[in-house]
């Protein structure tokens, strides 16, 4: 047993580390996702990657993946994650394009794997519903047979950035008599242009529009885009979750996250010292940190266990709570670490850093936004009552 | 041993109780909020001539004669409705340090205009650099010829958007973060040489950065004793603290309305969530957080009037306390409303990001930990 990468993987690891530095957008360094940016910046580094082939690493070779073992690909998220990159989003990448490869045929892989390496197709995710979060296979959206065509009538909710959309990935019930509300599911893609859809915005406790609601009304879509079959599309989207949870432990960020919380520490001020030497203080760091190597360690021995071809289990559900905990923790300190200066609603106050009165110092002005927008993690992606229930039921065996 | 509230005050809860119905249904906050100005001038007029400003003030200052707990019995009801107006800037802070340690012109000129609505004050003493400690200051006040000439800049000062006034804190005399040299004046916000930068707060209030540009102010400007303000801005922040728990209180209480109501409605797997007993107990949780809050809140406020030590430690205690409920409750009610508790729409964001700007209004958990500590070991 041992920790060391080896000389292959520190040589892998000098690689991407000097292409990043070289490639990476730097009129985006350090800037992080946000959802009041251009489209474009969004995916600039995506269409980077997919030109050096390395937009999609997960993915089979054949259809453009990197070939890298699962200890590269945690090397490059550490890499990407110490200049805070902004990476291709997961809605093509990690959710419908495995889907695509794994159940799809040859026309929908001609059609849409290319689009979704390149970057040049946005897609988002048509899951949840106003009465179908947790409880998802109890959705309403149907798709009903006419033609050649299926007309899709319902609303989705939580579809992350289909402001910006040109396809989406849509669960629909085709069979509402089905014995299961499992079965009677099928995975449709549609053309976001389609007439009938209407996507509105859904303004959040931070102020930002990351997520909108998605009205289908009379909307046709040909029958080719069907993924696999008929009513067994919660096949698909199980496959989907469990792609979904890999990589949400979001170690790599939040190591980041402590060294920023750290600066910032040292800059603020308490009884005339940095606050960082504030015992009480460091302290509350220190406990975030061992919080973190223990995920960290976890996250290794999931990935060590996928080289030996055991697939992530239950256990990542582990992941995704600790690692969710951890992420909001690390806002809340950094909230509490710029005192006063968290209180400013900076969004409604434009260059509220560049006047000659400023507001408080840069790295106040999203302290308060990300505490209260981080408190979604813990709420999407199988909520982490869910996760516990998966726990509960697949390993614990009660 | 006595819990009660008296008639008088039972009346003013429930003539509050009803103008916040009426006046601060949700959308029409949003509406307030969200407006040029960020507050209702004639809501705050309408709140005088109930008497409610006037209310913690003595007979011979032109009040009526009440104390801390008439303030209490306000601001719960402003949390409750999660009301923007400057009740504790103007009348708690701007009034307690009149009360205290005006002199009788000081009395003559304002707190008449405090009682009747017509002057309105903030509270500037946070610094960029001083967090929580009240002495640490670099904003200055030099004494020339009769008055002195204030230089400095004070941070989110609470509802300086809309007052006439300021209450400034600035040293006179020492070394930046010495316990004596520490001077508390009034100013007209308008004087020459005030600039400020306004701006809304995460928490549907306005604030501004100050800065004070070799402002003229008169000798008689200074409030309480030159050089020895610090007890003095020590008792007045308390009885904000005070305030503030109770505010808290009342926006906590909501939060866990909300969150219990919401879990009767909403149905997943075929079940109200409110049947699941992980959430149940949750919000037993909630509910006990809230029950211990009430009794700080009680706590601080009646010591109030206590000599110092015991005063700031139930103060203390209190903030403490009550800081944790805050973070705790805002937090699980969030998690509770799922996906809907994110979204701007419903009133629950607005109580939790409330609740969590509670934490570091005159020094935060760790901050009231730490005096905590000191008083307890004497």
């Amino acid at each position: 047993m041992n920790l060391e990468f080896s000389p292959e993987e520190i040589a892998f690891r000098d690689e991407v580390r000097s292409f990043i530095a070289e490639n990476y957008p730097k009129n985006q360094e350090g800037s992080g996702l946000r959802d009041d940016m251009a489209p474009e910046d969004l995916t600039a580094w995506h269409k980077i990657l997919g030109k050096k082939g390395w937009s999609v690493p997960a993915w089979p070779e054949e259809y453009g993946g990197t070939g890298w073992t699962p200890t590269q690909r945690y090397i490059w998220s550490e890499e990407n994650a110490r200049v805070n990159a902004i990476m291709p989003l997961p809605f093509g990448v990690s959710m419908v394009g495995p889907v695509i490869y794994a159940f799809g045929n040859e026309e929908q892989k001609a059609q849409h794997l290319p689009g979704i390496r390149s970057g040049d197709v946005w897609w988002c995710q048509g899951y949840s519903e106003p009465g179908a979060g947790s409880d998802l296979a109890s959705l309403q959206t149907t798709a009903v047979r006419d033609g050649d065509h299926y007309v899709i009538n319902g609303q989705k909710t939580w579809t992350t950035l289909a402001q910006h959309a040109d396809w989406g990935f849509f669960l629909c019930r085709t069979d509402p008599d089905a014995e299961k509300p499992q079965q009677g599911i099928s995975f449709i893609l549609v053309d976001m242009k389609t007439p009938g859809i209407e996507v509105r915005p859904i303004k959040l406790i931070d102020g930002g529009y990351e997520v909108n609601e998605t009205w289908l009304t009379d909307v046709r879509v040909p029958v080719e885009n069907l993924i696999g079959e008929e009513n067994r599309g919660w096949t698909y989207a199980k496959f989907l979750l469990a792609h979904e949870r890999s990589g949400i432990a979001g170690v790599a960020r939040s190591k980041r996250a402590v060294e920023q919380l750290r600066s910032i520490a040292a800059n603020e001020q308490l009884d005339d010292k940095p606050l960082i030497e504030d015992f009480d203080f460091a302290r509350k760091v220190s406990q975030l940190e061992i919080d973190l190597a223990a995920l960290e360690i976890t996250e290794l021995r999931t990935l060590a266990g996928e080289e030996a071809g055991r697939g992530p289990g239950p256990e990542s559900s582990i992941l995704k709570i600790k690692g969710t905990e951890i992420q909001q923790r690390l806002t809340e300190l950094t909230l509490e670490a710029v005192g006063h200066y968290g209180t400013p609603y900076y969004r409604d106050v434009p260059d509220a850093g560049s006047n000659e009165y400023p507001i408080g110092p840069d790295y106040a002005q999203h302290a308060a936004a990300s505490y209260f927008n981080m408190r979604k993690t813990s709420i999407y992606g199988g909520s982490n009552e869910i996760q516990r229930n998966i726990i509960t039921k697949m390993i614990l065996g009660l | 041993m006595d819990f009660n509230f008296t008639e008088e005050q039972s009346m003013v809860r429930d003539g509050l109780t009803r103008l916040v119905r009426e006046s601060y249904e949700f959308e029409a906050r949003r509406k307030v909020i969200e407006g040029d100005s960020g507050w209702r001038p004639e809501l705050w007029a309408q709140i005088a001539e109930m008497g409610l400003l006037g209310m913690p003030f003595s007979e011979e200052d032109g009040g009526f004669g009440g104390g801390p707990i008439d303030s209490l019995v306000v601001m719960e009801e402003f949390g409750r409705g999660l009301v923007v107006e400057p009740y504790v800037p103007t009348v708690v802070c701007a009034g307690g340090f009149l009360k205290h340690a005006g002199n009788a012109a000081q009395k003559e000129e304002y707190l008449g205009g405090i009682i009747d609505g017509s002057k309105v004050f903030a509270f500037a003493y946070a610094e960029p650099r001083g967090r929580y400690d009240y002495a640490d200051l670099e904003t200055t006040a030099k004494k020339d010829g009769d008055g002195y000439v204030l230089n400095g800049h004070k941070a989110v000062v609470i509802a300086a958007p809309w007052a006439s006034h300021l209450i400034v804190t600035a040293r006179t005399s020492g070394e930046r973060r010495d316990r004596e040299g520490v001077s508390v004046f009034v100013v007209d916000k308008n004087a020459d040489g005030i600039v400020t930068r306004d701006y809304p707060t995460v928490d549907g209030r306005r604030a501004s950065e100050v800065y004070f540009e070799n402002v003229q102010i008169p000798a008689d400007a200074l409030i309480g004793e030159e050089g020895n303000g610090l007890p003095l801005i020590e008792l007045v922040t308390d009885e904000a603290i005070a305030a503030h728990c109770a505010e808290a209180c009342g926006a906590m209480k909501v939060a866990h309305e909300m969150t219990v109501e919401y879990s009767r409605q909403r149905k997943q797997f075929g079940t109200p969530i409110g049947k699941f007993q992980v959430l149940q107990h949750r919000m037993v949780d909630m509910y006990t957080e809230y029950e211990q809050s009430v009794s700080m809140t009680y706590l601080a406020t009646l010591k109030l009037g206590e000599e110092e030590a015991e005063r700031k430690k139930a103060v203390a205690s209190a903030k403490v306390r009550i800081g944790q409920a805050a973070h705790h409750i805002g937090q699980e009610s969030i998690q509770i409303h799922g996906g809907m508790g994110m979204t701007d729409e419903l009133a629950i964001g607005s109580y939790f990001k409330r609740l969590t700007i509670f934490d570091s209004e005159f020094g935060n958990v760790d901050h009231h930990m730490k005096r905590h500590v000191a008083l307890a070991s004497g």
